[in-house]
C-alpha cells in the first residue's frame, strides 16, 4: 500500500502524541519432540514427515504434555521475574483456518503457567544508558501451526490463491508467549525501547538454553502492539496489532511507522481502526489484515483431554536453581573482566556480538583482539549482506585461531585482515586461507635482511637522516620493504633491523 | 424467555462456517435454547461452595519425557486426504485473511 499524504516526522509527532506499546512475542522452544506428541521438532525435514494422528488432529489421538516444555515455560517464567501459577489449565482456542487441522489450537487462555513479572532494559539516550523496566503481564503455553503455501496467486500472498498446501511438520511444536504489560516510556524513546525489550528477552531466552531464538528462522516472532493518545489525555486509544516483525531492526521501525501512520488517520478526524497489521521489511510499512476478531469468537474452554499443570513449589524452586545468571549481571561481570569502559561494551551489545565476543575470549584471543574484529570487519562484512554478525560466515573459534597468529607472528595485521575477508568469503577455514592465498608472513630471515638492505641502498637520503637520529624517518623506510614484500613483513622486525644497521 | 437468540445463532454458525438458512436457523435456536435450559438445571443445585469443574478426575500433572516416537510417513499421513500435492496437503482456495 503507498500512502498518498505524506506521513507527518517521527519528531512532529511524538511532540504531540503519547504511544503506548504492547509486545507479544513467541518463541518456539528447542525441545526433541513436540508440546503433545513424540513428533520431531527438527527444522528443514521434508513436508509432514514429523507428523502422526495427534499433531494431525485424527479422531481418537490424544494430546500428553511434554514435561521438557513445560519446565522451559517454568524457567522462562522465572528469569522474568514472573509469579509460576499453582494450578493452571489448558485451553481450546477455536477458529477455522487450516493451519491447524484440530480446528483449535491447544493454548492457556485464563490460566497462563506465570504471571505479573518484569524485566530490565537499557537504551542508549542522549543522557546516557537509561534503564527501563518493562513489566510482564504473563507467559503461556501453547503449540504451533501448520506452514501454509498458497499457490497461484501473486508471490505467495493468500490474495488470489487458488488453492493452498499444507505442511504439518511445525504444528504442535511447543511455543511460549510472552506479553508485556502497556508499555509507555519517553515517547521519543518508545521505538528504541520496543526494540532493546526484544533484544533483552533474545538474549535472555539463549542463556537458558531454552530455545536459540534465531528470528530469521522464525523461532522468534513479534508483534508489536501500538495505540496513541493525544497528550494529556488518559483514556487509551485504540490499538493496532502489527504481525510478522521479525527481525530487532523490524520492531524499531514498525513500532515507528506505526505511531507516524495512526497520527496521520487521526490528524485527519478519522478513527483507528482495532485490527492486525502486516509489516512488510521491504517498504517499511504496514498494510491492513483483517478485523480483529473478540476474544470471545475464539469460544475458548477448557481443554477436557489434558489435565491441569499443578507444579510443585519444590519443583518450581529445583527450576530456579538452574537460571542462569540474568543477562544484565552477566553484562556487569564480562565488562570487568575484559576491561572495557562503558562505551566499548555497549558497542559490542548493540552489535549482537557479546555472545560472539565472549567466546572468541574463551577460545584464547584477548579481549581488545576478539572486540576489533567482531565490530569491524565481520561487522562490516555482515551489515553489507544484511545479515547478524552471527551468520557472517565466521566462527568465533576462527577468530581466535587468527588471533593466535598474529601473536605468533605468522601474521601482520594488514594479513590477517585478509585472512578473515577470505574466511567472511567462504574461502575455508584461517589456516586454509592463509596457505591457499600465501598470505604467511616472511619470516625468511635473510630475504627480509637483504629487502632492508636494498631499502636503504635505494633511499640514502632517508638513510642519512636516521643515522643523524631522526627516527621518524624509519617509516619510510619500513614502508618500503613492506611494499617490496608485498605487505608479508613483520613490520616490527623490518624495523629491528633497519635500526640494527643505521644506528649500531 | 428464550436464552439464545437467533443472532447468537447466527453468529455461532458464521463462526464455525455454516451456511445455514433462515428456517434452520429458527430450528436451532429452538433446540439450543432446550439444551442450555437443561444444562442450566446444574447451576440450581451448585452452591456457592461449590466450585466450577472442567475436570472430572482429581488429576495433574500428566507428563511425558521429552523422547522421540515414531509418527507417520508422509505418504501415511497423507492416504487419507481428499487431495495432496508435493507431499503436502492440498485444500481449496481460503477465504478471508491469513491468520
Ligand atoms: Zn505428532
Amino acid at each position: 500500500m503507498s500512502t498518498a499524504i505524506a506521513l507527518p516526522t517521527f519528531e512532529d509527532v511524538i511532540a504531540r502524541f503519547d504511544p503506548v506499546m504492547g509486545m507479544e512475542v513467541h518463541v518456539e522452544l528447542g525441545t526433541v519432540t513436540k508440546m503433545f506428541c513424540g513428533c520431531s521438532t527438527a527444522f528443514g525435514a521434508e513436508p509432514n514427515t514429523q507428523v502422526c494422528p495427534t499433531c494431525l488432529g485424527f479422531p481418537g489421538s490424544l494430546p500428553v504434555v511434554n514435561q521438557m516444555a513445560v519446565e522451559s515455560a517454568i524457567r522462562i517464567g522465572l528469569a522474568l521475574n514472573c509469579t509460576i501459577a499453582e494450578h493452571c489449565r489448558f485451553a481450546r482456542k477455536n477458529y477455522f483456518y487450516p493451519d491447524m487441522p484440530k480446528n483449535y489450537q491447544i493454548s492457556q487462555y485464563d490460566e497462563p503457567i506465570a504471571f505479573d513479572g518484569w524485566t530490565e532494559v537499557t537504551v542508549d539516550t542522549a543522557d546516557g544508558a537509561q534503564v527501563f523496566r518493562i513489566g510482564i503481564e504473563r507467559a503461556h503455553m501453547e503449540e504451533d501451526t501448520g506452514k501454509s503455501l498458497h499457490v497461484g496467486g501473486a508471490t505467495g500472498r493468500i490474495h488470489g490463491a487458488s488453492h493452498s498446501l499444507l505442511d504439518y511438520n511445525r504444528a504442535g511444536i511447543p511455543l511460549i508467549e510472552i506479553v508485556t504489560k502497556p508499555i509507555e516510556v519517553d515517547p521519543a524513546l518508545a521505538p528504541a525501547v520496543a526494540r532493546a525489550y526484544v533484544t533483552e528477552l533474545r538474549e535472555l531466552i539463549r542463556a537458558l538454553g531454552v530455545s536459540e531464538a534465531r528470528m530469521e528462522l522464525g523461532q522468534m516472532r513479534c508483534d508489536a502492539n501500538v495505540s496513541l493518545k493525544p497528550r494529556g489525555a488518559t483514556v487509551l486509544g485504540t490499538r493496532t496489532e502489527t504481525k510478522n516483525v521479525n527481525s530487532l531492526r523490524s520492531v524499531e521501525r514498525a513500532v515507528t511507522y506505526e505511531i507516524r501512520r495512526q497520527a496521520t488517520v487521526l490528524d485527519a478526524g478519522e478513527k483507528i481502526v482495532q485490527e492486525t497489521r502486516h509489516w512488510h521489511e521491504d517498504t517499511g510499512e504496514t498494510t491492513p489484515g483483517r478485523v480483529k476478531e473478540e476474544a470471545e469468537d475464539y469460544r475458548y474452554f477448557p481443554e477436557p483431554d489434558l489435565v491441569p499443570v499443578a507444579p510443585s513449589r519444590d519443583w518450581v524452586e529445583r527450576l530456579r536453581g538452574t537460571l542462569p545468571e540474568p543477562p544484565a549481571a552477566r553484562r556487569a561481570r564480562l565488562q570487568s573482566e575484559w576491561g572495557f569502559t562503558d562505551l566499548e561494551m555497549r558497542d559490542v551489545v548493540n552489535a549482537g556480538a557479546l555472545g560472539l565476543v565472549a567466546e572468541t575470549i574463551a577460545a584464547g584471543a584477548d579481549a581488545a583482539g576478539a572486540k576489533k574484529w567482531w565490530l569491524g570487519e565481520i561487522a562490516r562484512t555482515a551489515n553489507e549482506r544484511g545479515v547478524g554478525v552471527e551468520e557472517s560466515g565466521i566462527t568465533p573459534a576462527q577468530v581466535a585461531r587468527v588471533e593466535e597468529l598474529i601473536n605468533d607472528g605468522a601474521l601482520n595485521d594488514k594479513l590477517a585482515r585478509q585472512v578473515v575477508e577470505g574466511v567472511l568469503a567462504g574461502e575455508g577455514s584461517p589456516d586454509e586461507v592463509v596457505a591457499a592465498r600465501g598470505l604467511a608472513v616472511v619470516s625468511d630471515e635473510s630475504a627480509l635482511a637483504s629487502a632492508v638492505d636494498d631499502a636503504i641502498a635505494a633511499m640514502p637520503d632517508v638513510a642519512e637522516k636516521i643515522r643523524g637520529g631522526n627516527m621518524g624517518a624509519v617509516g619510510a623506510l619500513i614502508g618500503s620493504v613492506m611494499k617490496a614484500t608485498r605487505g608479508q613483513a613483520d613490520a616490527k622486525r623490518v624495523r629491528e633491523l633497519i635500526v640494527q644497521r643505521l644506528t649500531a | 424467555m428464550s436464552s439464545i437468540s437467533r443472532d447468537e445463532v447466527a453468529h455461532l454458525a458464521r463462526l464455525a462456517r455454516l451456511d445455514l438458512e433462515p428456517d434452520e436457523l429458527e430450528h436451532l435456536a429452538g433446540q439450543l435454547d432446550q439444551i442450555i435450559g437443561a444444562v442450566a438445571q446444574v447451576s440450581e443445585v451448585a452452591a456457592d461452595h461449590i466450585p466450577p469443574t472442567s475436570h472430572a478426575l482429581p488429576v495433574t500433572n500428566v507428563f511425558r519425557e521429552d523422547v522421540l516416537r515414531p509418527g507417520l510417513t508422509a505418504d501415511a499421513a497423507l492416504a487419507g486426504a481428499p487431495e495432496a500435492e508435493d507431499g503436502r496437503f492440498r485444500v481449496p482456495q481460503i477465504l478471508g485473511e491469513e491468520q
